[in-house]
């Protein structure tokens, strides 16, 4: 057999049957399931009188609406409340495990599949959630999916698809200190832009990529859709598999050693085609800072907001112009000259164990500016939270003025109570910095959690390898 | 779902590249539990001058008359013309739930994010890919001409202009007979269900992990 992808082999691996156009039919292993994109799917299983296809495939969690404050009294919004109640109903009516609110194990569907082991290597996991390409970093083929398809894996455990194109990544070289994996990917965002990966399943590799902890892989193929690209992924080696070990829904004894066998296998074999590659040289990428209303418009810590003067192609000057007006920023002004009201450390992206150790170390010993009006720490899962106590990380981010949280999406896009209002800028270790996305009129920058945990010392942006050295 | 055949609309254009899901449907009215009612937000933050909230009734909230969809001359309009990587960002299925019940059943672009462009089949959109160069002939077109509609025939992937002039377009043969039918994929799906067993059988097998 010709050499493969790592796409390739979990593509295979997963087809049911293949219509004469290439439609596949492709088996689906791990479905989550959350509160927003869930109740239309539930009600179509309803009407159609249909039920699960394989129960134990299910696990369902509400992330979106949940306070991030005092749980006790529940839910506040009744809209919000409604939509966590109809979870709730759906979960038990039809049989499907939920870690429900108040549950230690709750937290954002994309940190608590890998935190419980029921995202395992070699899966296919889908969620109707973009941000589903997270699992890949599993070497699983995980993606997004809409709530139709949420309604057809249920009903059917399959997925029509077509296969993608196949992208690699590579990342060669070492990153230096203060710089990570969220700086990979806005780098990668900003080489071949929010629509470069349209219509490819990319595969993260290099010396920089397997120099990664697990958090790292998962926040780069996270941000995966953020290129256009649904899945993102990595392959499986040591880091992998000691991650996977021990978790709760992780295989044991026997079937451990069988799993860990055909694990080994899952990487893209030498000289296997890919239909595009891209490069870079981690030594050379910076800490970065988004400008603008799309991930792709991002900068280095040292550099200037561009001019959209300098811009030939009009379409995209004029997004660039629209983009400055919305966030209130002035072209060839220093990135380190920009100001934050807010700060929010969390979100699917960087809110596990290691992002908020990173950001700790940022903030040991100082303490918040007086200008930011409000800096968030909110942690991926009751687990993490839990982690970081026990660790004393939520001292450190209280004594420095940040408030610690519970578990939740929270602003990333503010679909609880934690939001930006009209005009607030905010430093955040989110992955959207779309018109709105954190409230409206709201402005955001992504950044790293050390380069957020910097801007809220400093009260604006700032580059964090001086505070690091 | 409803069949889509032969579509003879109004043309809107919404000239903007890179226009993600939270600008089609803003994410205060994802907490809708219902498929419908999303059109009256749809573009909430461009369309309206106030800010928009579920529950608030929309037809006497202060519309933004910049916002191109709000001319009277394109009201009606059943198929938006806009820029490259249209509906990126979210997976939800709330866009093309509010571009539908706006009224649009077609979308023209030169490119579009991968998710939602399969969640638009699944609802009886059809999304139409059309090179940079054809699709700036059109901005110009509608610009230059008051009413302008297309003709857009899926049985024969073709875009037809006022003038005669023919664009052929590509979409997948299944999705193509799913969309003509008004098919609803699951029942298609479950036509194989032998094979879905068969298929889980041997994954028990060989990977027995996968299935506890």
């Amino acid at each position: 057999m010709s050499a493969q992808t790592l796409y390739d082999k979990l593509w295979q691996s997963h087809v049911v049957h293949t219509e004469p156009d290439g439609t596949t039919l492709l088996y689906i292993d791990r479905h989550l399931l959350h509160e927003v994109t869930s109740p239309q799917a539930f009600e179509g299983l309803r009407l159609a009188g249909r039920k699960p296809w394989r129960l134990s495939a299910n696990l369902a969690v509400a992330d979106h609406n949940v306070p991030t404050t005092d749980r006790k009294n529940g839910i506040a919004d009744p809209v919000s409340r409604l939509q966590v109640d109809t979870l709730d109903r759906n979960c038990e009516e039809f049989g499907i495990t939920e870690f429900r609110m108040n549950d230690v194990r709750q937290g954002i569907v994309h940190v608590i599949g890998p935190e419980q082991g029921a995202t395992l290597p070699g899966m296919t996991v889908v969620c109707g959630d973009s941000h589903t390409s997270t699992h890949g970093a599993f070497a699983a083929l995980a993606h997004g999916i809409g709530t139709s398809e949420v309604e057809h894996v249920l009903a059917t455990q399959c997925l029509l698809q077509k296969k993608s194109r196949t992208m690699l990544v590579r990342v060669d070289g070492c990153l230096g200190k203060g710089v990570t994996a969220k700086d990979i990917a806005l780098a990668v965002i900003g080489r071949i832009g929010t629509a470069g990966g349209n219509g490819y399943a990319i595969e993260f590799a290099g010396a920089a990529v397997r120099a990664l902890s697990m958090e790292g892989r998962m926040t780069l193929c996270n941000m995966a859709i953020e290129a256009g690209a649904r899945a993102g992924m990595v392959a499986a080696d040591d880091t992998t598999i000691d991650y996977v070990r021990g978790r709760p829904f992780a295989p044991r004894g026997e079937q451990w050693d069988q799993a860990v066998a055909y694990w080994r296998t899952l990487h893209s074999d030498a000289g296997a085609h890919f239909d595009l590659v891209v490069e870079l040289d981690a030594a050379a990428i910076k800490p970065q800072v988004t400008w603008g209303t799309s991930p792709e418009m991002v900068a280095t810590i040292d550099d200037c907001v561009p001019d959209p003067a300098r811009e030939s192609d009009p379409v995209k000057r004029g997004g660039m112009e629209r983009a400055l007006a919305y966030m209130g920023l002035q072209a060839n002004t220093p990135i380190d000259r920009i100001t934050v009201d807010k700060v929010f450390i969390g979100s699917c992206t960087n809110s596990r164990i290691e992002d908020l150790r990173a950001a700790a170390a940022v903030v040991k010993g100082r303490h918040i500016a007086s200008s930011i009006k409000l800096a968030l720490v909110v942690p991926g899962s009751g687990l993490v939270k839990k982690q970081a106590e026990q660790e004393g990380l939520d001292r450190i981010f209280r004594d420095a003025g940040f408030e610690w949280r519970e578990p939740g999406c929270s602003m990333c896009l503010a679909m609880n109570a934690d939001r930006l209002e009209p005009g607030e800028r905010c430093a955040s270790t989110s992955n959207r910095n779309f018109e709105g996305r954190q409230g409206a009129g709201g402005r955001t920058h992504l950044v790293s959690p050390e380069m957020a945990a910097a801007a809220a010392i400093a009260g604006h942006f700032t580059d964090v390898r001086k505070l690091l050295s | 779902m409803d069949k889509f055949t032969v579509l003879n609309g109004l043309v809107a254009p919404l000239d903007r590249a890179n226009v993600d899901t939270d600008a089609i449907i803003p994410k205060q009215f994802l907490k809708s539990i219902k498929r419908s009612g999303f059109g009256p937000n749809a573009f909430d933050e461009w369309r309206y001058l106030d800010h928009g909230e579920p529950g608030m009734d929309n037809s006497v909230r202060p519309l933004n008359p910049d916002f191109v969809l709000n001319q009277a001359r394109y009201q009606g309009a059943q198929i938006l013309l806009t820029r490259e990587n249209f509906g990126c960002g979210s997976s939800r299925e709330h866009a093309p739930w509010a571009l539908l019940d706006y009224g649009f059943r077609a979308i023209i672009a030169p490119s579009f994010a991968d998710i939602f462009f399969n969640n638009c089949f699944k609802n009886g959109i059809l999304p139409i890919v059309l090179d940079a160069a054809e699709v700036d002939r059109l901005f110009n077109e509608v610009a230059a001409q008051e009413g302008y509609r297309l003709v857009i025939d899926l049985e024969a992937q073709t875009v037809t202009t006022p003038s005669g002039h023919v664009f052929g377009f590509q979409v997948d043969s299944f999705r193509k007979y799913c969309l003509l039918h008004g098919l609803d994929d699951i029942g298609l799906t479950l036509q194989h269900a032998d094979k879905i067993r068969a298929y889980e059988a041997r994954r028990r097998q060989s990977e027995p992990w996968v299935f506890m």
